[in-house]
């Protein structure tokens, strides 16, 4: 997993701390610039997690040994109750 | 060889032989109730009984609630065998009893549910929230069948950010509350955020596994929330109770596992309105400032000129005054340079005064200083000449 870049979660809450600092006010015209800047390049990172994302899955290995026995190769999905 | 044992003996090979047999250590039994007394300490004495045999029973305080059993009720009674030496009775200690009519699967849920609830299994304060943006989703559910299926739809539609880990187990028959329990534990180990426990709607005997007091232990001993989605509603197991969260079915687990992307997006966009808004905001209200302090600054120009003015007559002014003042000073030295002038002895000569001497000694001041005859020296402005006293008169 890449886990050098920040993660949705980190942008995300990042993003409610800037956008709650910029409405609460009382700020420089420096400050709020810049966190007006901060705060839109959260959000469009954000947004482009969102749009890129694509479900991963994993198996684990079956304790059991039920679904592995034999070369049992049964259907990752499928058979249907 | 013939070998004769005591009493005790006896009596202790049968209880470690009734001890060693695990069937008699947990297990159910149906009968009638007979022969009901209670006893010292809050314990309850009964007999259950069917056409052909009976056994003593015991219910220790507080396990029982007064009323509640009564003689010919037909019970299902649950608890271990043991062997009391003292009497010399076989004797059945019952710690969870149910009407016969509920069945042997709702007496086991009954007395499972109970006891775990007064352990503390299923206290809402234990409850741990979800994560609100989980990276990895454990899943542990056959991997055979829809229910994992659905389960990887529902999180693909909603939050495709995850990773969905399948920690595969059988989730009926005899190998699944093994299975299900290292499941449990296997996810653990690699690490999820969150944990489904799932299984697709089926009879009371096939969600069975998940009433096991094992698989509820398994449940609360997780670091992680674990959301259980089991059967479909109304169903509900000792899993769905222990675990933090309770989902009516695996699909909607799935869902109550994950925020979903659509929102997220609208929650996004709002935020960079709010963002748009609160700048505006500002800049517009530095502007505004501006334009105020701009609009005083003009209002108050006349002013500003005239405390140009006044500065300027101030400033001449204090010129004068400093130059008034040294004119001043120097007059003011001027005179005193005349008086120290008039003190100087030379120039009090000058105006005709003279200094009488007795020769050799000093000034006279006194006509008492002198005799008729005494040599005197007189100092005038420009020298000096000698004199006699001839006389002396006072004034």
């Amino acid at each position: 997993m890449a886990s050098e870049e920040p993660s949705f979660e980190e942008l995300y809450r990042r993003l409610e701390e800037v956008v709650a600092r910029l409405e609460a006010g009382g700020l420089g015209l420096e400050e709020s610039l810049a966190l007006y800047e901060e705060g839109m390049r959260l959000a469009r990172r954000c947004q482009e997690m969102l749009d890129a994302a694509e479900l991963r899955i994993t198996r684990l290995r079956d304790e059991l040994g039920l679904y592995t026995r034999e070369g049992a190769a049964l259907p990752e999905e499928g058979w249907g109750d | 060889m013939l070998e004769v044992w005591s009493v005790s003996q006896l009596a202790q090979t049968v209880q470690e032989a009734i001890r060693a047999e695990p069937r008699l250590n947990d297990l159910w039994v149906e009968g009638e109730i007979s022969n009901i007394r209670p006893g010292h300490g809050g314990h309850l004495y009964f007999t259950i009984k069917d056409h052909q045999a009976q056994v003593r029973c015991v219910m220790f305080g507080g396990r029982w609630r007064a009323g509640a059993l009564e003689n010919g009720h037909h019970v299902l009674a649950h608890g271990r065998v043991d062997y009391f030496m003292a009497r010399g009775d076989l004797q059945f200690y019952v710690d969870f009893i149910e009407a016969a009519g509920v069945g042997i699967f709702r007496a086991e849920f009954e007395r499972v549910r109970k006891k775990l609830e007064e352990e503390g299994l299923f206290d809402v304060a234990r409850k741990r929230p979800l994560p609100p943006f989980p990276q990895r989703i454990g899943v542990a559910t056959s991997p055979v069948g829809a229910v994992f299926h659905d389960i990887c739809n529902v999180i693909r539609r909603r939050w495709p950010l995850a990773e969905v880990v399948l920690a595969p187990t059988p989730v009926q028959g005899a190998e699944a509350v093994a299975g299900i329990v290292a499941a449990i534990r296997r996810l653990n180990e690699e690490g999820v955020d969150v944990i489904i426990v799932a299984r697709g709607g089926g009879s009371w005997e096939e969600l069975w596994p998940f009433n096991e007091e094992v698989v509820a232990r398994a449940i609360f001993a997780s670091h992680v929330p674990v959301i259980a989605g089991v059967g479909h509603e109304p169903d509900v197991t000792i899993a769905d109770l222990v675990a933090d969260k309770r989902a009516p079915t695996p699909s909607a687990a799935a869902e109550l596992a994950v925020p979903d992307a659509t929102q997220m997006t609208r929650m996004i966009h709002a935020h960079m309105q709010t963002l748009d808004t609160a700048l505006g905001r500002l800049l517009e209200g530095r502007r505004r400032e501006l334009h105020r302090a701009l609009a005083r600054l003009e209002a108050h120009a006349p002013t500003v000129a005239q405390w140009g003015q006044q500065l300027t007559r101030l400033w001449h002014r204090l010129a004068e005054l400093s130059q008034l003042h040294a004119q001043r000073l120097r007059q003011r030295l001027n005179g005193l340079q005349a008086q120290l002038g008039a003190l100087n002895p030379r120039a009090v000569l000058g105006r005709g005064y003279a200094i009488v001497r007795k020769r050799g000694e000093e000034v006279v001041t006194s006509v008492a200083h002198v005799a008729p005859g005494d040599p005197l020296d007189i100092f005038v402005a420009d020298g000096h000449f000698p004199a006699e006293v001839s006389q002396q008169y006072g004034f």
